[in-house]
């Protein structure tokens, strides 16, 4: 189990130091193995784990901040990193961003959050809503025994992550689909490897302690409806015509109920209240490429280079990308280069070593072209340029995996409102991870 | 000493380019980049304007030349490649200001590399310059070829720079850079500075009125004198005098050159280290200014410092130590010698860590002298102090090294005692050494062995885990090869046993030793054999597989020492955790061992599990092991001193030990060891001795085979037929014909078969009916590699059809120290005279060596011992009375007529001896079968001493003549 958590600033000096456990000794010299072995590392330390002495250090960095969890046990790692991940969303929900000027303003909020979240490091509770009812930045109003008791049954309860009592006008959800899509495309278009991570976050807004249940266009799902009404003609047209994909793995909030996912396969669950990430999964079948790039690139003699990109919108015209950014690298001996294009602004970066071509917005089914020529320097080196690909960044409204969300039901038998009062917003974004084509 | 002139030209470099672009304006301010991403996006960009610069038509003028190569070479030293550039940089070096031409120089020496094709344009403009006259263009050349010293650089200018070394109208400074840059040049490639009247010329550079040309002279003649001392002898007597100038030179006399009072530190030392590469002076005038100088030397570190800056005291100490360096050299001033060593007592207790480090090193070599020795041993209670309370670790490291230098016959007991002590609290990292070195002591001291014997367990007591095996191993091989301790050590084991937690090494040392000796205190009650048994067994559980194995033998030599006990062991062998235990080897022991106690007799369990016959007298393995941690050249030149010394100093070191033990036992068992020991003995004296030892062989067997002088010119006139024909047809270049160990191996098939100063061999063999197997092992005894070993063993064309072998290849290379194996497997096909001839050929620091040595695979080892009675044996006597058959030979003898040495040589040589056959008691009987492939051939023989005269007869009836004869010839030798 974690032993101690410090958190230091960009310098290695140490703004919080949180000791769970004797095992990893001498306080001090935790610290210091830490900061001289990783962060004042000669070598930049690019693992995320690290031994020292027989005391393993795990570490996350968000910008200037090292938070490092330390153990002198065999814990499981993956544990660690969740917890550490956590650990930065909770003090992002109390304090926004994660920064030494933040962490000095709030260190007796963290000393109070380490306290809860943690114990003899064992990870506790760590949902931000429920956290925030009794470990609050303001002063705690005197509280009544009932309210007491009832943070106690709540906070140990079954249903840790969401209190009772939660009233809203008007009851409202937000659903979106974050997706991320990589591709790694051989220089003749051939797909060599390619896969979308997404995310479901949801945003609710709802009174009491509701019920839900969320359904997607999951393959097994389909099936399992289509072979149940199998009988009934009409309806298993709709349920094969519908698209259905194919998720490799997920994995979901604690809200979710995972028996009933396991039997049924139904995603059913009382969400916190507020904004969380109801799941993750990954997807690497019949991936929607918005984007297509045709790169063709001439050595013309040792001194000059012409290339040509074009690239190649392969979605509804209806639709809109967004931000679309090709980056084309240029060799190292570049002295001079000339850009043609057509659509949008390119511009040689000399201190990126690349050619940076913007669009701001691109419809459907649509192409352009790119064509630069660039001049070298010859050089005593008699390495051969290597061709690092050409990436791509866009935003695009749609879920490149396919993803569809089919329905969201709401259901609160206690209190006076049914599904159909509840406002729902859905909106899909795809986002390119990395997106490379070779040259 | 190439990065560290790398590394000064790379600072150099730096902060030259730093000042010039401050100057200039073109600050890059990436070198104040905040983060590693902002510096390198800043270097690219800056890359880029640059390579447009280059590229862009318009000519550049020398000036934004010269900035862009200061960009380009200050983005390197930041750490990033840079691949162009460098045609720029070799355009500036034509150009003729001073500024534009070193950036030029500058790229070049930090970034060209030897084999760019610019190296040629390169070459030209540094001939350019080499030719221009102009003093600072020569500076700037040279120092180039200095940074860069490439064997191509050397190529190019290793005939012109010592012209401009000796020219009568060269610039002082650019003398003083000649001389510098010859030196860089001499250490990358000796080979290509051609030695020529230039030297002599050099020498005289010592005279110079500058003293930076001295300087820079004096490194030059000290690194090459150390090649070719011969050519600047006559440097000594100039470097004396001039060294005697500076010491005696008020401080104020070399202005620039005296460093906080001193007068020029640095050339004293190089003038005094150029003098430690010669002998002391024989001219009796410079020898005596020579002694006056470090007189005066030492005289002044007497004296009270002139200023309290820590430069004046390093200046001053740093010419103090060379000095005495040279003394410790020269070693041949007693005076010199023992205010050295009080000087350096002095700095033993010095409050600066680095001068008691420096003072405890120097007196390490100073032990070593005989002069001093006795000086050094006066500061023992300083340096035992230093031990306890010195903070630094170093330190205490050279003190132990000190002690250990410092030890001989009378202090052995309070060193030993003092670093026993100091082994509790000592550092991890120097424990094992301790140890080693405390074995070692003990061993060489030791007047009375049971001193030793405590020592060892004490050392296994306190430091069990840095005991490695070769200690312990040592223990035992004494222990064994000395009767007079056995007793004392199985009685000291048997009661540190007794301790409730013991370390595994002494559990070993006490089931080797109890296994071996247990029953010489098994009269005592408190130690029955019972008792014994139980004590070790109750340490089985805890210990490691190899030991439990070697305990397991215990039991069983238990079995045979005390039969008392049989039953017990057998149980504790037959019990499921030995019987069925899961590892292999315990299990194998625990089932043979069994068998063999319940199985055998009495008399076979006492013959197979026989007390152990002494061990071979080596080098001691310790020794070898603390070598091997030091690295040769330290330890070794100062043990191989002290050994001589102590040698005659007093009688116990190890060839004298190995003596005592072959002539003191008397009892029966040990005869055969001293047998063994014997030609050990003989083989122990280096070679150089061999030679008489030859000569004493020939002069007393002239009556006898005589065995061959190495080239006697009279090799065919030599009666040993089989040995000069095979030597006469190996043309080797050196035939080392040691007949004398070759016929040791008649009678034994151990030993060392052969040994010089480069090379040991050793053989093991095994034979069976008509099959052999022989394990050589060869031992490279320097500590270079040997290449190209190539090994063949050779039958000559007699021996090819009776003689079948069969060698597996070695590895070509044996590293220094290290010892390779070669099998050879040996068939007898039919009987044979000859013996075959190992060719060894290897290439060892550039020259060719070949030796041949005659393989001992005689006829006797294929013999098998056959029992018979004495009616059987006359009667087969009589069955052979064919005169063919019988050969007889009658010699005087050549070692001392020892009934049991001679018994134990028949046994050796393969026959069975048989006892109550002959009338006459004083005779020997020995009857076998000499195995071959395609026959069996029975043999008999009979020898008859005759002690009055000194005479031998020996009489031999086989099956078939030629056997005979061989069997009688390789017998008579023997006795």
């Amino acid at each position: 189990m974690i032993g101690g958590l410090f958190i230091y600033n960009h310098k290695g000096e140490v703004l919080i130091s949180r000791v769970y456990r004797d095992d990893i000794g001498n306080r001090r010299n935790a610290v210091d193995a830490f900061r001289v072995n990783v962060i004042h590392a000669r070598q930049q330390v690019r693992s995320p784990v690290t031994n020292i002495a027989r005391t393993s250090f795990f570490h996350v960095k968000r910008s200037n901040i090292w938070l490092a969890a330390v153990t002198k046990q065999n814990v499981n790692a993956a544990m660690v990193f969740e917890f550490l991940y956590k650990m930065c969303d909770v003090m992002t929900a109390y304090f926004g961003k994660i920064s030494e000027e933040n962490i000095k303003n709030n260190f007796v909020l963290i000393y109070e959050l380490l306290d809860e979240i943690l114990d003899f490091g064992y990870p506790q509770n760590s949902e931000t809503g429920a956290l925030k009812t009794f470990i609050t930045q303001q002063g705690i109003k005197s509280q009544t025994k009932e309210e007491q008791s009832q943070i106690t049954s709540q906070v140990t309860g079954q249903i840790g992550w969401r209190r009772e009592g939660i009233k809203y006008r008007r009851n409202e959800l937000f659903l979106d689909v974050l997706e991320s899509v990589n591709l790694l495309m051989s220089p003749q278009g051939q797909v060599l490897s390619a896969h979308v991570s997404g995310r479901v976050v949801m945003k609710s807004y709802l009174s009491g302690m509701p019920e839900c249940k969320f359904g997607m266009n999951d393959k097994i799902v389909i099936e399992k409806q289509g072979k149940g009404t199998a009988d009934e003609t009409g309806k298993s047209e709709l349920g094969s015509g519908k698209q259905s994909i194919a998720i490799d793995d997920c994995t979901f909030h604690q809200c979710v109920r995972l028996s009933k996912f396991d039997s049924e396969r139904s995603i059913s669950f009382i969400p916190p209240d507020g904004e969380f990430e109801l799941m993750r999964y990954r997807t690497t079948k019949d991936i929607i490429l918005p984007f297509r790039v045709i790169p063709l690139v001439r050595e013309v003699g040792r001194t000059k280079l012409e290339v040509k990109v074009v690239i190649k919108s392969n979605f509804k015209p209806s639709l809109l990308a967004q931000k679309i950014e090709v980056r084309i690298p240029t060799p190292l001996n570049t002295s001079g280069v000339q850009v043609i294009c057509m659509k949008g602004k390119a511009k040689y970066k000399a201190s990126e070593n690349a050619i940076v071509w913007k669009i701001k917005r691109m419809a459907g089914m649509k192409e352009s072209q790119i064509s630069a020529e660039i001049e070298l320097l010859p050089t005593n080196d008699k390495k051969k340029w290597a061709r690092p690909p050409i990436s791509m960044n866009f935003e695009v409204p749609f879920a490149p995996s396919g993803l569809k969300v089919r329905y969201l039901k709401v259901f609160e038998p206690k209190l006076n409102y049914s599904d159909h009062d509840v406002i729902k917003w859905v909106r899909y974004i795809g986002r390119s991870g990395i997106y490379e084509t070779r040259c | 000493m190439l990065t560290t002139i790398k590394q000064k030209a790379c600072y150099s470099a730096a902060l030259y380019c730093l000042t010039f672009l401050n100057k200039t304006g073109a600050t890059l301010t990436f070198c104040k980049g905040k983060s590693k991403e902002a510096e390198i996006k800043r270097i690219n960009k800056e890359l880029a304007n640059i390579r447009s610069k280059f590229k862009g038509d318009k000519a550049l003028d020398g000036y934004s030349k010269k900035k862009y190569v200061c960009k380009l070479l200050f983005i390197f030293l930041l750490g990033h490649d840079i691949d162009f550039g460098h045609m720029e940089a070799v355009n500036l070096l034509s150009s003729n200001r001073y500024t534009e031409k070193q950036i030029g120089y500058l790229f070049i020496s930090v970034l060209v590399n030897s084999n760019s094709e610019l190296i040629r344009l390169i070459n030209n403009a540094i001939k350019n310059d080499l030719a221009s006259r102009n003093p600072t263009f020569m500076g700037l050349a040279l120092h180039c070829i200095a940074n860069v010293g490439s064997r191509e650089m050397a190529e190019a200018f290793a005939g012109e720079i010592p012209k401009i070394l000796v020219a009568g109208d060269t610039m002082d400074s650019v003398k003083q850079s000649a001389a510098l840059c010859l030196l860089r040049l001499y250490r990358t490639s000796p080979d290509l500075v051609p030695m020529g009247d230039w030297t002599s010329r050099v020498v005289h550079l010592l005279n110079d009125q500058h003293l930076g040309v001295v300087t820079a002279a004096t490194s030059l003649i000290t690194t090459l004198a150390q090649k070719n001392p011969e050519e600047f002898k006559t440097s000594v007597s100039l470097a004396v005098s001039r060294l005697s100038r500076i010491v005696t030179s008020a401080s104020t006399d070399l202005q620039d050159y005296t460093y906080y009072f001193v007068p020029a530190p640095w050339l004293s030392v190089k003038l005094l280290r150029l003098l430690q590469c010669y002998p002391p002076p024989e001219d009796p005038a410079v020898r005596g200014r020579l002694t006056e100088c470090l007189e005066t030397i030492l005289n002044k570190a007497q004296e009270p410092p002139k200023s309290k800056k820590v430069q004046h005291s390093n200046a001053k100490n740093a010419v103090l130590f060379e000095a005495i360096s040279l003394i410790i050299h020269h070693d041949s001033e007693p005076n010199l010698l023992v205010r050295a060593c009080n000087q350096l007592g002095q700095f033993l207790q010095h409050r600066e860590t680095n001068l008691r480090y420096l003072a405890l090193e120097s007196m390490c070599t100073l032990a070593s002298s005989e002069f001093s020795h006795e000086a050094v041993k006066t500061h023992i209670e300083t340096v035992i102090n230093a031990l306890k309370t010195e903070r630094d670790v170093s330190v205490r490291q050279r003190a132990v090294d000190l002690l250990y230098a410092m030890c001989d016959r009378s202090n052995a007991q309070q060193i030993v005692a003092e670093m026993l002590n100091y082994l509790e609290t000592a550092d991890y990292s120097i424990r094992e050494e301790i140890v080693l070195k405390v074995a070692i002591l003990a061993e060489k001291y030791a007047v009375d062995y049971t001193w030793y014997v405590d020592t060892i367990l004490n050392l296994i007591r306190i430091a069990g885990d840095y005991v490695s095996e070769e200690v312990w191993y040592r223990v035992i091989q004494i222990v064994i090869n000395r009767d007079d301790v056995q007793g004392y050590a199985a009685k000291t084991v048997f009661e540190a046993l007794q301790a409730p937690a013991c370390h595994e090494n002494l559990v070993k040392v006490g089931g080797y030793i109890l296994g071996e000796f247990g029953n010489l205190i098994a009269g005592d009650p408190r130690s029955s054999p019972l008792i014994q048994f139980n004590l070790l067994h109750s340490k089985f559980h805890l210990c490691s597989v190899p030991t439990r194995a070697l305990l397991l033998s215990t039991y069983i030599k238990f079995v045979n020492l005390f039969p008392e006990i049989k039953t017990t062991i057998q149980d504790v062998l037959r019990s499921d955790s030995q019987l069925k235990n899961a590892d292999v080897e315990l299990q194998q022991r625990a089932v043979e061992y069994l068998r063999l106690s319940t199985i055998a007799s009495t008399d076979i369990l006492a013959t197979v599990l026989e007390e152990m016959p002494p061990f071979p007298e080596r080098e001691s393995s310790i020794l070898a092991k603390l070598k091997k941690k030091k690295g040769p050249g330290t330890v070794t030149d100062l043990e191989e001193i002290k050994k001589e010394r102590s040698s005659d100093m007093n009688g116990s070191a190890e060839p004298a030990s190995v003596n005592a033990s072959a002539v003191s036992t008397p009892s029966p068992s040990a005869d055969l060891l001293g047998l063994g020991a014997a030609p050990l003995t003989n083989s122990a004296p280096p070679p150089s001795s061999s030679g008489s030892l030859l000569v004493d062989v020939f002069s007393d067997s002239a009556s006898a085979v005589a065995p061959l002088a190495p080239g006697s010119d009279d090799n065919f006139a030599s009666p040993d037929l089989a040995s000069s024909e095979v030597v006469s047809e190996e043309p080797a270049d050196t035939v080392h014909d040691a007949d004398e160990l070759f016929h040791k191996f008649v009678c034994k098939n151990n030993g060392v078969l052969f040994e010089n100063q480069l090379l040991q061999i050793g053989l093991k063999s095994e034979f069976r009916q008509n099959l052999g197997r022989m394990f050589i092992f060869y031992g490279n005894k320097t500590s270079t590699q040997f290449l190209n070993f190539t090994p063949t063993v050779i039958c000559s064309d007699d021996l090819q059809p009776s003689l079948n072998l069969q060698t597996k290849p070695v590895d070509p290379t044996v590293d220094g120290g290290a010892q390779v194996q070669q099998v050879v497997n040996i068939e007898c096909v039919s009987d044979f005279m000859e013996a075959p001839i190992l060719n060894i050929q290897f290439r060892y620091g550039g020259t060719f060596q070949n030796l041949s040595v005659k393989l001992p695979i005689t006829l006797n080892k294929f013999f098998q011992p056959t029992e018979m009675s004495s009616q059987d044996f006359f009667q087969r006597w009589k069955q052979l009375s064919n005169p063919k058959q019988e050969v007889q030979n009658i010699f005087k003898a050549k070692h001392p007529m020892d009934a049991e040495i001679t018994k134990a040589k028949i046994i050796g040589f393969g026959s069975a001896l048989l006892e109550e056959v002959d009338p006459n008691p004083a005779n020997f009987v020995g009857a076998g079968i000499i195995h071959t492939k395609t026959t069996q051939i029975g043999c008999l023989l009979r020898l008859e001493p005759n002690l009055q005269a000194q005479m031998y007869r020996l009489t031999l009836r086989t099956s078939k003549e030629a056997v005979s004869q061989r069997l009688c010839e390789l017998l008579s030798e023997q006795f």
